[in-house]
């Protein structure tokens, strides 16, 4: 019965039903003449000028770049892709979906291939592609460190100080509205799961974890509500914006100067310069404000690796093909320079693509020392086998949190039962 | 003069396509979203490592889920209301549109057909798009209201998007029944002392009555299958949960949380209640609109 309806692929939505034919992707491996093909799933930023560099010098193994949706979409396209028994040869996978595709058997062990890329990364950032077991799941490509963006020109304009701590931040917030109505700090978005989650690694939350053969779900920690509710406090006082990130109206608002500040990642100086290009010059970096004086931490907004199929007929080259991307000199700076990501690679960071500031904050010429040292406060935890749950509980009940100007500390709770209850129901053994 | 087994083949020939194909796109599909609907993923401890994920048969839990979602039926309510605003709302204007273009000193009727049709050639995603930014308040050149994505006036924003890019479509099927009655019905009417408004209530409607009814039938499927408008606007407002419409739970439940169980039964629950209402609404006006045409 399965297997005369593997072929067909049918996913129902709603009344309608769609249908499509899969057929098997690949090549033969060795035997025939002719390259090794991979196909390699991705939407990292001109790495196609990364791939072709590997093409010239590897005649033998041809990598094919199919250019595909950034982060939760991929994730369910490879998933049902690995069903149907059609799932590209290499894909890009952030860190929190690892342990989803690790969970649904789509991605292939590495350890055979992979042993002597172990040296070439930070013990924390192996760990999220081992999930703290003797298998290689991916090869980290790169991460997202969390930092402050403020515009320096408007900051001079209505004498804000830059804030070290998490309370000062709420005084310039207040300090801003108390002389003008039409400008903000920043937003908190409730469309960035991914975001919050880099906040609450920063404030010691632990949203997962394994005891023995348990899992443990920890969103609802004292760190996350703690988090949540200085947020909330924000945006109930009216003093930080409460519109989506990554809309029309939040470019418009960071070109013109309505938002002042942006806590995000290393890579945003690429995602300014595309929204806001306007505002070139005009920014600078600073750690994150802490949340008590003195200390020194962040958490990460991102960050991917390159993962192998588990049906990947090619598995080894596939393999060698992701560690050549992700360490190999040629290949990180080309990464830097092309594709404006931080590479997670130990030399890569220190490497020559990095000694340049971003173009477009020129002036912070100390830029990359400086995310160097803050890369290296940044806390991660380990991700569940549900994130996909989690960040969507997180857009639905933040969103009518704001909506119904309820305690955000109410929807971190309703996020943490939500995952509980979905691995409770899918038969995980688990506490929380 | 014995037909042989090969002349009694033959037309199982030429039905062959037809059946090979029904069979293919529309039989296996639904019989593989009714077998899934029936199993779900059973995981093992971590669930970490090959073979931890197992396909169980469930029965009609994944039903029973699906049916005591709180979501699912909220959605549903959701719908309820925007339909029972869209279908009157539509039909009303597709029928004063039309019957306007219809009179016979109706000037430029050429063009504003065309004007009013032209926004249904506009695809659904960017018709979202469009009047998500005119939503915006940062963006939109129009005097809306800040808060037109809020919680009070969404519903309001999706049905102006469903409406702008419907009317014209139903107008036209309205139009077209309109050009088909004889000239001299209304020849008559006049001669008769016949107004144009009382033409236009008393003549022109009743005779258009299943013109009316296809488009109410079309409608209605549009209200059901709500789905582009509110998931391309969801990523612009606070107020637009991923389980706004059944379908869009189907969605999440499907690609998002990557529960393809649940989502198949939840499609049966909505493609059973979208035939019984398609029934239901066309036995009701069968008699009227087509005349005792058995349907």
């Amino acid at each position: 019965m399965r297997g005369a309806l593997r072929p067909i692929l049918a996913l129902a939505a709603g009344a309608s039903l769609l249908a499509g034919c899969t057929t098997d992707s690949g090549g033969d491996e060795g035997g025939s003449a002719g390259p090794v093909e991979l196909s390699f799933w991705t939407w990292a930023t001109n790495i196609e000028q990364v791939v072709d560099k590997w093409n010239s010098s590897h005649p033998d193994v041809r990598v094919t770049v199919s250019r595909q949706s950034q982060g939760d979409e991929l994730v369910t396209k490879v998933l049902t892709a690995a069903k149907g028994g059609n799932a590209p040869d290499l894909f890009q996978a952030e860190y929190q979906a690892l342990p989803t595709f690790v969970s649904n058997d789509a991605v292939a062990d590495l350890s055979d291939f992979a042993g002597g890329a172990k040296e070439k990364f930070a013990d924390g950032v192996w760990a999220q592609v081992t999930l703290g077991t003797d298998a290689v799941y991916a090869i980290p490509q790169d991460s997202g460190p969390m930092m402050l963006y403020y515009r320096t020109d408007l900051f001079q304009q209505f004498g804000l100080t830059v804030p070290k701590t998490w309370d000062e931040f709420a005084a310039t917030a207040r300090a801003l509205r108390a002389k003008t109505t039409s400008n903000f700090l920043t937003t908190f978005s409730s469309n960035d799961p991914g975001w919050f989650a880099g906040l609450a690694q920063q404030a010691g939350g632990r949203w997962w974890g394994v005891a023995g053969e348990t899992w443990t779900v920890g969103i609802n920690d004292a760190a996350t509500r703690r988090v949540a509710d200085f947020w909330g406090g924000l945006v109930a006082e009216g003093v930080v914006d409460d519109q989506p990130m990554y809309t029309p109206e939040w470019n418009k608002s960071l070109g013109d100067g309505t938002l002042l500040a942006w806590p995000s990642a290393i890579w945003a100086p690429g995602v300014l310069e595309s929204v806001a290009a306007q505002t070139k010059g005009k920014w600078a970096m600073v750690p994150m404000p802490q949340w008590s004086a003195g200390e020194n931490r962040t958490g990460n907004w991102g960050g991917s690796s390159t993962a192998v199929s588990a049906n990947s007929r090619n598995a080894k080259a596939a393999a060698e093909f992701a560690i050549w991307l992700n360490t190999d000199p040629v290949a990180t700076e080309a990464l830097v320079t092309a594709g404006a990501l931080y590479p997670a690679a130990r030399d890569a960071q220190s490497g020559p693509a990095l000694a340049k500031p971003p173009a477009f904050m020129a002036e912070q010429t100390d830029f990359y020392p400086q995310a160097k040292q803050i890369a290296d406060t940044a806390v991660g935890w380990t991700w569940g086998p549900n994130v996909n749950v989690a960040y969507q509980a997180y857009k639905d009940t933040f969103g009518k949190a704001i909506t119904d100007r309820a305690p955000f500390s109410d929807a971190v709770a309703v996020m943490h039962r939500t995952t509980l209850e979905d691995m409770r129901k899918n038969g995980f053994k688990v506490e929380g | 003069m014995s037909r042989g087994p090969r002349q009694r083949a033959v037309p199982y020939a030429f039905l062959a396509p037809a059946i090979i194909l029904f069979t293919l796109v529309v039989l296996l599909p639904i019989g593989y979203t009714v077998y899934l609907s029936l199993h779900r993923t059973r995981v093992t401890g971590l669930g970490l490592g090959r073979g931890a994920r197992t396909e169980v048969f469930a029965g009609l839990a994944t039903y029973r889920d699906a049916l005591a979602s709180p979501e699912f039926w909220r959605g549903a309510l959701r719908v309820l209301g925007y339909g029972a605003i869209l279908v009157p709302t539509m039909l009303g204007l597709a029928l004063l549109f039309a019957l306007l273009l219809d009179l016979p000193k109706s000037r430029f009727a050429r063009f504003n057909r065309i004007a009013i049709f032209l926004p249904y050639a506009v695809p659904g995603v960017v018709a979202s798009v469009l009047w998500g930014f005119l939503y915006l308040p940062a963006l939109t050149p129009l005097p809306v209201p800040a808060d037109m994505l809020g919680p009070g006036l969404l519903l309001f924003a999706v049905l102006n998007i469903g409406l702008w890019g419907g009317v014209g479509f139903n107008m036209v099927v309205i139009l077209t029944a309109l050009r088909a009655i004889p000239a001299e019905v209304y020849e008559s009417a006049r001669l008769d002392g016949c107004s144009e408004r009382q033409i236009a209530l008393r003549i022109k409607t009743p005779l258009i009555t299943p013109a009316l009814v296809m488009a109410g039938v079309f409608t209605v499927i549009a209200t059901l299958q709500v789905y582009t408008e509110p998931t391309t606007l969801a990523p612009l407002t606070n107020s637009l949960p991923s389980t706004w419409t059944p379908l869009m739970k189907v969605y999440t439940d499907a690609f998002v949380r990557g529960d393809i169980h649940s989502a198949a039964a939840a499609s049966i629950v909505i493609a059973v209640v979208t035939l019984a209402l398609s029934v239901l609404f066309l036995r009701l006006v069968a008699g009227r609109a087509f005349a005792g045409e058995d349907l």
